[in-house]
């Protein structure tokens, strides 16, 4: 099949981008998004013109490397799908496809479709971990987790920090995966100690780091390769309320 | 790394403001639909409530109390809402090619534009109908009617609300400006009523249907409720004949009281 490609194109972060029309021509429609613009790549390198630079790493859907918005969808037209696993059979031949960088202010961009998603390192940094010894194995079910808890803290911990949700979103908000990455542990016993204490550093490093704010779209469930829902955020709206109100009262003792 | 930016009030904060004054305001404007549909009782009916309503135990104070908790409950809605759509557009510098959505519907994409013409609506509303002096004074327009009290109370002459209601709503421009006001009321509660129990996170996958339904049903209520008031007026005449009576009643009263006027005049000239 033959593409009219309009890619983003910019030198780094400082630079001001703009969009850069190519014809392809002869691509298989077996062929994944990515392999796609591998080809793309190859032809330019030929051309003795510069690759477009963007991430990826594993191409199986699980790392969360690839970042692409294919004519204003993030991670394209498919649903539960990361870049890598889309192919061009969701394409036509003759079709124009723009393709853009995840675009909000806490992502700059590196480099052509390449953001820069250390904001999202940074809420990590201020909870979404547990302060536990980390010593040999303890035996299983030592702890007991009721099924439906840890079905539940599995759908959130199966968010691979894509930054999708982020892309989608109109407001630039990060409330999926922030909720997502404080839910998978305020859900486990094994985080329920420092519960209070992660949702209200978690939360105030994503204001920090200059995220929009949640308005209710559904955006970026929609988007989401983990199929994460909204409920995160409504557990961590929860969760928020009865730390403030918990952390309030305790002072007073 | 992006610079940190300095957060005096948390996203998650204004949420909840934004949640609880629409709350406040979703049930006011239930209230007042209500109050608006005895209308179509006798007219004595809701010139009696309006009468209730502006002598409530209390009162001025109550009356007083009650409008400046509403303000403070509009103006809450309001502040949160240009902060919060500051900071998103700030999360968002540089726009997408073409933005695509999929679950987005136009109600919620366009929030601040149906709210903001609802403040408008809000204004213009409160200075036609309570300060009464939009499009024109009907303090002076609009006389008094009379209505009976339980008990053997005697009988009280109050402002007359109700023929005020059908002299403002004959205007066919400010009913059609209060109709599509409504319109988008309907639309900003079809979200905004749904929104309202994710923000405070009562909402989950298998309530989000149910609430969307119940934000729609009730958006369409309220509409429904608002709009038939107008509707009646404009295409059924609905209280002309009233409103024309009260007309003539009060015409000769002032005739009358300007006939005394003279008469009183003419006795102080000639007794000097």
């Amino acid at each position: 099949m033959n593409l009219h490609l309009r890619v983003w194109r910019q030198k780094n972060v400082d630079t001001p981008g703009g969009y850069k029309n190519y014809e392809l021509k002869d691509v298989s429609e077996d062929s994944s998004f990515l392999e796609m613009l591998d080809i793309l790549n190859e032809q330019l390198v030929e051309q003795g013109e510069e690759p477009v630079a963007f991430d990826h790493d594993c191409r199986e859907g699980i790392c969360g490397m690839c970042s692409l918005v294919i004519n204003g969808m993030a991670h394209g037209p498919e649903t539960a799908t990361t870049v890598c696993q889309l192919h061009m059979r969701s394409y036509k031949d003759g079709d124009s496809i723009t393709i853009e960088p995840w675009r909000a202010k806490p992502f700059p961009v590196v480099k052509d479709l390449i953001v820069d998603r250390s904001a999202f390192d940074h809420i990590i940094q201020a909870g979404g971990f547990i302060t536990a010894r980390t010593g040999s194995p303890q035996d299983a079910n030592e702890i007991l987790i009721p099924k439906p808890t840890a079905d539940k803290a599995m759908d959130a911990a199966a968010c691979i920090g894509c930054g999708a949700c982020v892309a989608a979103c109109p407001n630039g908000s990060a409330m999926l995966f922030t909720s997502a990455k404080s839910s998978q542990l305020n859900l486990l016993p094994q985080g329920k100690g420092e519960k209070d204490k992660r949702v209200m550093a978690m939360v105030s490093a994503m204001d920090e780091q200059g995220f929009g704010n949640c308005t209710n779209y559904g955006e970026c469930q929609a988007v989401c390769p983990k199929e994460i829902t909204l409920d995160f955020i409504a557990k961590m709206n929860r969760d928020y309320a009865t730390a403030r109100v918990r952390n309030f009262f305790s002072k007073a003792i | 790394m992006s610079a940190e930016k300095k957060v005096l009030l948390p996203s998650l904060v204004k949420k909840y403001l934004m949640a609880g004054s629409g709350l406040i305001l979703v049930l006011f404007v239930l209230g007042h639909m209500a109050g608006n549909l005895q209308f179509f009782g006798p007219p004595e009916m809701i010139n009696a409530y309006a009468y209730h309503l502006h002598h409530l135990p209390g009162a001025p104070v109550s009356l007083w109390a009650i409008r400046l908790f509403l303000l403070l409950c509009v103006g809450t809605h309001i502040a949160m809402a240009v902060l919060l759509v500051k900071e998103n557009q700030a999360a968002r510098p540089q726009k997408y090619a073409k933005q695509g959505f999929r679950k987005a519907d136009y109600a919620a994409r366009t929030m601040p534009m149906s709210g903001l013409i609802i403040l408008a609506f809000i204004i213009f509303h409160i200075l036609q109908y309570t300060v009464r002096n939009v499009p024109e004074n009907y303090n002076e327009t609009i006389g008094e009617a009379t209505f009976e009290q339980a008990h053997g109370l005697p009988p009280i002459e109050y402002f007359d609300v109700y023929a005020m209601m059908v002299k403002g709503f004959s205007n066919v421009g400010i009913s059609i400006f209060y109709l599509v006001a409504m319109a988008l009321l309907c639309m900003h509660l079809t979200h905004g009523v749904a929104s309202m129990f994710q923000s405070i996170g009562f909402r989950n996958e298998m309530w989000r249907k149910r609430l969307h339904t119940l934000a729609v049903a009730y958006g369409w209520f309220i509409f429904i409720g608002f709009a038939s008031i107008p509707v009646s007026v404009i295409a059924f005449g609905h209280g002309k004949a009233y409103l024309a009576e009260k007309e003539a009643e009060w015409a000769a009263q002032t005739q009358q009281a300007q006939t005394v006027q003279l008469a009183q005049a003419d006795n102080f000239k000639e007794g000097r």
